[in-house]
């Protein structure tokens, strides 16, 4: 029997952490990231795991901790926010690299400078070519299930990469909300020991891990890791399948909302996309055709799968909760890249939202909605909600 | 050189499943001199197999130990062994002149 | 009548909003409502000017957004009617609920609010009933005085959870019985 709590996003990830009880936890606080780690610390020290807490003194030493462990065969887990996913940078490349299944809840947080604590979706953007499976959630029961949906499916013999469970800073992680927490056996159950071909710490079958690779195979190693990439894709269906039977919910690349007949549609991640289900609610009851798509999988990105839902619709705004400085906005960039091949495809607008965790309320959704609506816009402009000196 | 395999014949992540395989690592054309050993003069006083830095100074174990040719696969021509002769029994000499 | 019943609590840092708004909403989900309760962070400082929200619904909440329109707004530093428009967003069918040793009417003058006014001194009676400047805990039986949005056994059984453990059956039973007082004496 599954149980209802007033959970924070923190507690629901830090839970998942619980039941799957890691063999290596490496902490290190980052607002609006400690909360997760505290929670976790607690269960630690009540006994409820008996993981191996390794209190390290950075975010690069937490990731190569990892590394470490999980190399020797460990199953390790490690979470991070902003700044510090930002110092994780080199390690991430050879956590992926070596093809090392950790997993990291990532609370969206935006990068400095100036510095802010707040929710924007820069940091995990600026690590989404690192061989990192990326999946993003818009409350705390999403990031709660996505945790052990990633543990399976970075550890699938197939697959053998790293994942980000992303949610977003205060909103998600901080916000109490009613959450299903499934039992701790069936969870457990779930995700199973973690069992690796070949590790380190097997005398028996000793290998080595992360040597030098110049001109000769370092390509190949690549080939190897893009593949390994494309794959995650279709694991990623059949263990959510799985993990369907405990929880009862689906876990498809995206939602779709009252998409299916929808002229205007915003796709938009994380908890926007819980602000837009309302404002849809709202206009669907006045008659208007207005729907949203939702990514959860972002990496790999599933473009296909995109192009197939917007293929015949009209209109579509794409929210971005990060800049890429000179460049489309990331989930903009890929939304239209998806559709290069689609004939009928929906005219587009770019918008930027939320920065630093500016608010984002439904009056200005429902805006964006009546601008496709009445197709008067320039798809070749880039839009800003909630921007001071931008007429809205 | 054994043949470069593809990216679907090789472990992944860069990982060396086999231990010890530095022995498939043939290091000897690195070498610009060659150390040329007298056999006769030879002492078997066990020095240049000892200090020899990559080991590839072979030893035929017995009651009294006799050393053995030089492994050129290996052998980078460092010229340590001839410098630690007592008896001057190795010679340096330009590897060009060998035509391996 | 909206779905959604929704809570705005002006606070300062420290002063427990945020506390008070998981109180409401932890009672709600005891009785299997959809809640949400977060706060709105600032600088994160101890006495800087902050929000905290919740809802309360029969149906799943969907939006993360801040509460623009309340249902409710309660004030639990009265200092705040000076700097903040605490009635912003709230419709003349709504409730203010300040904590001042003043009346009701000296709270409508300071934010010109024309709907439902109550004060109560929960200040005193948090000072009363256990020796600290806690007004949060009392502010949520003024709350249900004016609204019903929760029982005061609900939220008598949320406070025993949080607090039994931590502070002992005295001073437990003492928070109780401030959110009754502030429950019987707010006008």
């Amino acid at each position: 029997m599954s149980k209802i709590m007033p959970f924070t996003g923190a507690q629901a990830v830090a839970n998942a952490m619980r039941q799957i009880n890691p063999d290596v936890v490496a902490v290190f606080p980052i607002t609006p990231q400690t909360e997760i780690m505290m929670q976790f610390a607690k269960f630690h020290a009540d006994g409820d795991v008996d993981t191996e807490l390794v209190r390290v003194e950075s975010e690069h030493s937490a990731m190569s901790c990892c590394v470490g462990a999980s190399a020797a065969g460990a199953r390790a887990i490690t979470a991070t926010a902003s700044a510090g996913l930002a110092l994780m940078w080199e390690i991430l490349g050879v956590a992926s690299g070596s093809r090392l299944p950790i997993v990291m809840p990532v609370v969206n947080r935006a990068l400095s400078s100036p510095i802010n604590i707040h929710c924007d979706h820069s940091d995990a953007m600026g690590c989404r070519d690192h061989g990192w499976i990326q999946i993003f959630n818009e409350n705390a029961q999403e990031a709660y299930e996505s945790v052990f949906l990633a543990v399976k499916l970075a550890e699938h013999p197939d697959v053998l990469l790293p994942a980000m469970v992303c949610l977003d800073g205060f909103i998600t992680s901080h916000g109490v909300q009613n959450m299903e927490l499934f039992e701790d056996k069936e969870m457990k159950d779930f995700v199973g020991e973690y069992q690796p071909k070949k590790w380190l710490l097997n005398t028996d079958d000793p290998v080595t891990v992360g040597p030098l690779e110049l001109q000769d195979y370092f390509f190949e190693t690549q080939k190897q890791r893009a593949d390994a990439m494309m794959k995650a894709k279709e694991i990623y269906l059949s263990v959510g399948r799985e993990l369907s039977k405990i929880t009862g919910k689906e876990y498809p690349y995206f939602e779709g909302y009252q998409l299916d007949d929808a002229e205007a549609v915003i796709i938009v991640m994380n908890s926007t996309a819980g602000n837009t289900k309302a404002v849809i609610d709202k206009m669907r009851s006045e008659g208007k055709k207005v729907g949203l798509l939702k990514p959860r999988l972002f990496r790999p990105f599933p473009y296909e799968e995109i192009a197939k839902a917007l293929s015949g619709k009209r209109y579509a705004a794409i929210l971005d909760r990060a800049e890429s400085y000179g460049a489309n906005a990331p989930l903009y960039g890929e939304i239209k890249n998806a559709l290069y091949e689609v004939q009928e495809k929906p005219k587009l607008k770019s918008y930027i939202y939320g920065l630093g965790g500016r608010n984002i309320f439904e009056a200005e959704i429902e805006n964006v909605f009546e601008t496709l609506l009445s197709g008067d816009f320039d798809p070749m402009e880039v839009g800003h909600i909630g921007l001071r000196g931008e007429s809205q | 050189m054994a043949k470069l395999k593809s990216y679907k014949e090789i472990p992944i992540g860069g990982m060396i499943e086999k231990a010890g395989n530095s022995e498939d690592f043939k290091t000897g054309d690195w070498k610009t001199f060659r150390p040329v050993w007298n056999k006769e003069k030879c002492t078997n006083c066990m020095i240049c197999p000892v200090l020899c830095p990559e080991d590839c100074i072979p030893v035929e174990k017995g009651e009294k130990p006799v050393r053995k040719e030089t492994d050129f696969d290996y052998c980078k021509g460092c010229g340590i062994c001839a410098k630690v002769c007592p008896v001057k029994c190795i010679e340096m000499k330009e590897e060009a002149g060998f035509n391996e | 009548m909206k779905d959604i019943f929704e809570i705005r609590i002006h606070g300062r840092g420290g002063q427990g909003a945020k506390t008070a708004s998981q109180f409401i909403a932890e009672a709600a989900l005891g009785k299997g409502k959809f809640i949400q309760s977060f706060p709105e962070y600032g600088p994160e400082r101890a006495g800087a000017p902050m929000k905290a929200f919740a809802r309360i619904s029969d149906k799943p909440i969907h939006s993360y957004a801040p509460v623009v329109n309340p249902d409710v707004v309660m004030v639990i530093d009265p200092t705040l009617l000076e700097t903040v428009n605490v009635a912003d967003g709230l419709s003349e069918d709504g409730v203010l609920i300040v904590n001042t040793p003043k009346d009701t009417q000296w709270a409508q003058e300071k934010t010109g609010f024309k709907g439902k006014c109550m004060a109560v001194d929960a200040t005193k009676i948090a000072f009363e009933a256990v020796g600290k400047n806690l007004p949060n805990t009392p502010m949520i039986g003024a709350l249900i005085k004016a609204t019903n949005c929760i029982t005061l056994d609900a939220i008598t059984e949320s406070i025993k959870k949080k607090f039994l453990k931590k502070l002992g059956e005295e001073k437990t039973q003492a928070t109780i019985d401030a959110v009754k007082k502030a429950h019987d004496e707010v006008k």
